[in-house]
């Protein structure tokens, strides 16, 4: 076995545990915390599938902005012990109900689909994807309206947010 | 990974770990976007995920202000209490 297989094995080992570890704990700070170690897991995930540029991103967006957002408001909020299913009985058989069923429908594509035929991958191609020169030249060429439009999209959410958050006027 | 993420919005009753468990599918779906485009050799994949992660962090930040007005007014994180939407 070569060491990017062992690696991508672990990676991926630790991103799936650490999701269900994350679900499972009652105190929202070790979920959160749980939730870094996942996204930092996928970000090795990504290095290994080279993908640098977003490995880099993944790491200072999520594990630093999103994270750092969501250890604050939990410590703000300062969230009481919450139950499972706390009132309604009948929503933990429809929960349990829909995740087994989107599962299957996953299981079934992955195993029955046909992989594309018309695919020849190369590293030299897979690395040069992953550049940031490549993603840099596409994004400012073909996507640069895209590229705007999230632009103003941060914008927007920012705005929200204080709007949101900020105390009413009386 | 997505699996996990729905049974986590499905079941907990506290806002803020629902929320995380949103974050960790999109994280699913762009880790499948990434898979892909390495595989392909092609690199609109990985500007998909790019795009993604912008609207993740939007959704973030303005999911967790609704949640603190929501805290502010009903001084509570449980979804089941939040009831306003109801008619």
């Amino acid at each position: 076995m070569s060491l990017e297989l062992i690696l991508f094995i672990l990676f991926a080992f630790i991103a799936a545990v650490s999701a269900v570890i994350m679900i499972t704990r009652s105190n929202p700070v070790i979920s959160a915390l749980f939730l870094v170690l996942n996204f930092a897991a996928l970000a090795g995930l990504y290095l290994l599938l080279n993908a640098q540029f977003i490995a880099v991103v993944q790491v200072i967006v999520y594990a630093g902005a999103i994270m750092v957002l969501f250890l604050f408001v939990i410590m703000l909020l300062k969230p009481e012990k919450e139950k499972f299913f706390s009132s309604h009985p009948q929503v933990k058989v429809l929960a349990i109900a829909i995740a087994v069923l989107v599962f299957l429908q996953l299981v079934y594509m992955i195993f029955l689909s046909k992989p594309l035929a018309s695919v020849n991958p190369t590293v030299a191609a897979s690395v040069k994807a992953g550049t940031i020169e490549q993603i840099g030249r596409e994004l400012y060429t073909n996507y640069i309206l895209p590229f705007e439009a999230a632009g103003y999209l941060l914008l927007a959410a920012t705005i929200g947010a204080l709007v949101l958050a900020k105390k009413k006027f009386e | 990974m997505f699996i996990v993420g729905v049974t986590g919005v499905l079941t907990r009753r506290n806002a803020i770990i629902v929320f995380m468990s949103v974050e960790l599918m999109l994280n699913s779906a762009n880790l499948t976007l990434v898979a892909f485009s390495s595989y392909m050799g092609n690199s609109v994949g990985q500007l998909f995920v790019f795009f993604v992660m912008t609207v993740a962090a939007a959704e973030a930040a303005v999911g967790l202000a609704i949640i603190i007005a929501l805290f502010r007014n009903k001084l509570t994180l449980n979804i089941d209490e939040v009831n306003i939407l109801k008619w």
